[in-house]
């Protein structure tokens, strides 16, 4: 074990961190698009359904053939990283989208009829009362992305955008069990803290009624 | 702001479905009066208030709040002026007590915090609550009573021209709604702002109003003074004051 990890701790700090890198990049990105559309579908409720249908479909295509799929596609190609990070936003995009949209749509109508009647605009409904109340909710469609884009990033090594799947690759390639642990252990530890952390602001976030 | 009348000239509504809701309501109310509109389920006088503040549009007819017709009004500053009050759920449960009073200040553009705390400390003492124990608690540390105090307190912060009260007390128990129907008659008195209540309790509708307004399908049936209720020749009424005495009675 200490031999193993002598040989390989450099290795496996530096391909978690380019796993950590990764990921917060994706989820970064389906943030930053999800809770935006989220919010505008629950605006524009006829597209709500093939919007969240096309997410949904992207959701199943298999993370390997993803992966494979965007590989000949020109600017995206041209780099490994960029192509996992638009993959892994893929993926996580509908939870948060779904969550945000379900999210905002669950605030009690009579909420809703207040800020109206108070003279609330839009904008102001959004930042006061409809984003706080469904913020947790939200931040659950963060963590689940969150975990499942620590696993899927592992998948990013095939098209040699680096992380613990490399390890997990080069394991299974040579049947070597403790290179195939060296990658799998810190990326299911990645994905515990991750949930860990996501859920307890989770927690903090649930407004009591 | 000085307190307004409120004028519904042939005021009709009916729903996507082409059930009328509304038809041709003309009904006047004076400045500084209480009037109750009264009526069973889907009477129609929760929409009426509504058409008041915008949250109904009439399908034709014109409400007035003063010599300004509501419907050319610009809708957010006119809901600003109007204070609005419903039966549950009103206030913000991730808002402080002082934070839902004061919001519609902070929304009509209040910045500073002083004034913001004065107002509201004043309008709580005004529906018989203390800042000082109460500001800092969430909605869900107060009883129903307390709860439904802070809404009237938010709708009055501003001095609005008109308050609009939809089935106000109708979730509280019998002891609880008499203190509040107490509460709120001083208040009405002393403020002396124009207020409409939509209530199916004869006897509240009484206790608070000037004018009793019956409604029934969508059209008013009665218009009287509050005095002339149990006098009226009228059947509606006579049934209405009938069916009151008889679950009194039981």
């Amino acid at each position: 074990m200490n031999a193993f990890l002598h040989a390989h701790g450099e290795e496996i700090a530096r391909l978690t961190f380019e796993h950590l890198w990764l990921t917060a990049f994706a989820m970064l990105f389906a943030v930053g698009i999800g809770v935006p559309l989220g919010i505008t579908l629950t605006r524009y409720s006829r597209l709500a359904r093939p919007v969240l249908g096309l997410a949904n479909i992207v959701q199943t295509i298999p993370s390997l053939a993803l992966f494979g799929l965007l590989l000949p596609v020109p600017w995206l190609g041209e780099r490994a990283a960029r192509l996992a990070i638009v993959a892994l936003t893929g993926y996580a995009l509908l939870p948060i989208l779904r969550n945000t949209y379900a999210g905002i749509l669950a605030v009690d109508p009579a909420l809703i009829d207040i800020s109206n009647a108070l003279g609330m605009s839009g904008f102001q409904r959004l930042t006061k009362v409809e984003l706080p109340l469904s913020a947790s909710v939200i931040l659950a469609g963060v963590r689940t992305a969150t975990v499942t884009c620590v696993g899927v990033a592992t998948i990013a090594a095939a098209v040699g955008a680096g992380g613990l799947g490399e390890l997990i690759f080069r394991g299974v390639a040579s049947v070597d069990n403790s290179l195939v642990l060296a990658g799998a252990v810190p990326a299911a530890l990645l994905a515990l803290c991750a949930d860990g952390i996501l859920g307890w602001i989770e927690k903090r976030l649930v407004v009591r009624r | 702001m000085a307190t307004q009348s409120v004028e519904f000239a042939n005021v009709s509504f009916a729903l996507a479905d082409g059930r009328e809701i509304l038809h041709d309501i003309s009904l006047r109310i004076e400045a500084g009066t209480t009037t109750a509109l009264l009526g069973r389920s889907g009477s129609g006088k929760t929409t009426l208030l509504r058409t008041v503040n915008a949250l109904v549009r009439p399908a034709s007819g014109r409400v007035r709040i003063g010599e300004n017709d509501v419907g050319a009004a610009e809708v957010i500053p006119l809901r600003r002026s109007i204070g609005y009050v419903i039966q549950e759920n009103g206030l913000f449960p991730h808002m402080t007590v002082a934070r839902n009073v004061g919001l519609p200040l902070v929304l009509s553009g209040e910045q500073n915090a002083e004034t913001i705390a004065c107002k509201v400390e004043h309008v709580l003492s005004m529906v018989g609550l203390s800042y000082a124990e109460l500001g800092s608690r969430y909605p869900w540390q107060l009883s129903g009573g307390q709860r439904q105090r802070v809404g009237v307190a938010r709708a009055l912060v501003t001095g609005p021209k008109v308050l609009l009260m939809d089935e106000p007390f109708g979730a509280l128990d019998p002891l609880t709604r008499a203190e509040m129907q107490t509460m709120l008659r001083d208040l009405l008195k002393q403020v002396g702002v124009t207020t409409l209540i939509v209530t199916h309790d004869l006897e509240e509708a009484l206790y608070l109003a000037d004018r009793v307004v019956l409604m029934d399908g969508g059209r008013i049936v009665a218009n009287l003074a509050a005095g002339e209720v149990h006098s009226s020749p009228i059947d509606a009424v006579r049934r209405y004051v009938a069916a009151t005495r008889r679950s009194d009675a039981a």
